[in-house]
């Protein structure tokens, strides 16, 4: 990997100082998108700001209609977090699905949502439940926050420092495993909250996690996996690569959201 | 150079390496613990894990300098030389666990680690489910899902089935 200088700020301002300060920084959280790539050489950020001596941003705590996690807390804690099973369980069992064990112990929720990595789970929670994306300077919707591949609203000083998920009526995460690596090579987060209806996919964009409006619509009539029943969305705008083409991805799509709903309904 | 201070299976260590080394490498070349080991490069393979603080990492995918203050344990760490195996070795060896022994470290530690987070009588499901991150190329994981069945028990102060460790 390429050379750099780290820093271990104590404090969200300082980070946030040296973020602006410095050419070619890079936030250091759980470590397991941003490690993997600088030892591939594609990326070589110049100085690393390590969060870890940061306190204050980790922890989990619910209120009367909704669940704030912390940046840096661990996709293992999110997992387990007895707060969360109860108040949202589609979003833990989305996080006992990330990686394997031993990445759940390192990776964290801010990081995972500020790489946007087209593959990545939680993009599909914040998406799939209208999450709200609190940072150091401003509160940002989830509809709002995702821009594109590895593309966020942030701003290039801008820090994540807790996610905020609203509590639901209903809710399931379906995902469909690439084999090796774990990531979602489909992923469908679907939510029902009241008369809003949110169906979210990642893996499948070729520009990163979207909402399909169209089954949206369908599901306001009817919250049930029927009323899905034989749609489909066009393979245009879907990804295609070794793992799947498009078109196979498109597919997943219909399938993954079926069996959401039916999860989220059972 | 970064500075970098952690516990190692028990000893207090220190070093002066470059940022760029890799817990893994600060082990393996600094400290000469070759057990752990470089399976992928890609953070898949699992060959690499150890515990810190008491939780299974990936020590190809952490910096040395990350792990100031922190409590790390190897392979080499589970049994005091020339003593008895720890009972999830002792599991592997019983139920022949390993062919070349390339992925083995990092299956006993993860092992471990299952049983710390799911207790000690662990069905067959759970353990191939809770191994995603560990990949063995030789075995095809029969025994490994075995051993680490027996470990899990015997750790428990159980017996491992057919035969009782110890």
């Amino acid at each position: 990997m390429y050379e750099f200088k780290y820093h271990r700020p104590t404090t969200v301002r300082q980070a946030a100082g040296l973020l602006a300060r410095q050419e070619e920084a890079k936030l250091l959280a759980g470590g397991h998108t941003l490690i993997p790539t600088m030892k591939l050489r594609l990326a070589g950020p110049k100085h690393i700001i390590d969060m870890s001596k940061i306190e204050g941003l980790s922890g989990i705590e619910a209120g009367a209609r909704s669940v704030t996690i912390g940046a840096m807390t661990k996709h293992n804690e999110v997992a387990t977090s007895p707060v969360v099973q109860e108040a949202i369980p589609a979003l833990a069992s989305l996080a006992s699905q990330i990686g394997d064990p031993a990445v759940r112990h390192m990776g964290t929720i801010g990081g995972s949502i500020a790489n946007n990595d087209p593959n990545a789970d939680y993009p599909a929670a914040c998406l799939g439940l209208g999450a709200i994306i609190i940072t150091n300077k401003r509160r940002i919707a989830a509809d709002e926050f995702f821009k594109g591949l590895f593309e966020t609203a942030l701003e290039p000083d801008e820090i994540i420092t807790k996610v905020q998920f609203p509590k639901v009526n209903k809710a399931a995460y379906v995902k469909f495993p690439n084999p090796a690596s774990r990531y979602a090579l489909v992923g469908v987060f679907v939510s029902k909250r009241g008369s809003e209806i949110r169906v979210a996919v990642t893996g499948a964009g070729a520009n990163g996690v979207f909402r399909v409006k169209s089954f949206e619509e369908a599901l306001k009539k009817r919250f049930g996996p029927k009323s899905l029943e034989g749609m489909t969305i066009p393979a245009d705008g879907m990804g295609g690569d070794i793992h799947g083409s498009a078109e196979y991805r498109a597919h997943l799509v219909g399938v993954l959201a079926r069996r959401a709903v039916a999860a989220a309904v059972a | 150079m970064s500075a970098v201070a952690m516990t190692v299976n028990g000893k207090a260590v220190t070093g002066d390496v470059d940022p760029r080394t890799l817990l893994v490498q600060f082990l393996r070349e600094h400290l000469r613990l070759t057990g752990t080991h470089v399976g992928c490069d890609t953070s898949q393979c699992g060959a690499c894990v150890v515990h810190v603080n008491g939780k299974a990492v990936k020590s190809c995918t952490v910096f040395a300098w990350q792990l100031e203050g922190a409590d790390v344990l190897t392979i080499e760490g589970l049994a005091e030389p020339n003593g008895p195996l720890h009972p999830m070795q002792e599991a592997f060896r019983e139920h022949h666990g390993l062919q070349c022994g390339y992925c083995t470290p990092g299956m006993i530690l993860s092992a471990i680690d299952i049983v710390n987070r799911k207790g000690n009588e662990l069905d067959e499901h759970t353990i191939r489910h809770e191994l995603e991150g560990n990949i063995c190329r030789c075995t095809g994981y029969h025994n490994i899902v075995k051993a680490i069945a027996a470990g899990a028990r015997t750790m428990g102060g159980g017996s491992a089935g057919q035969q009782a460790a110890e």
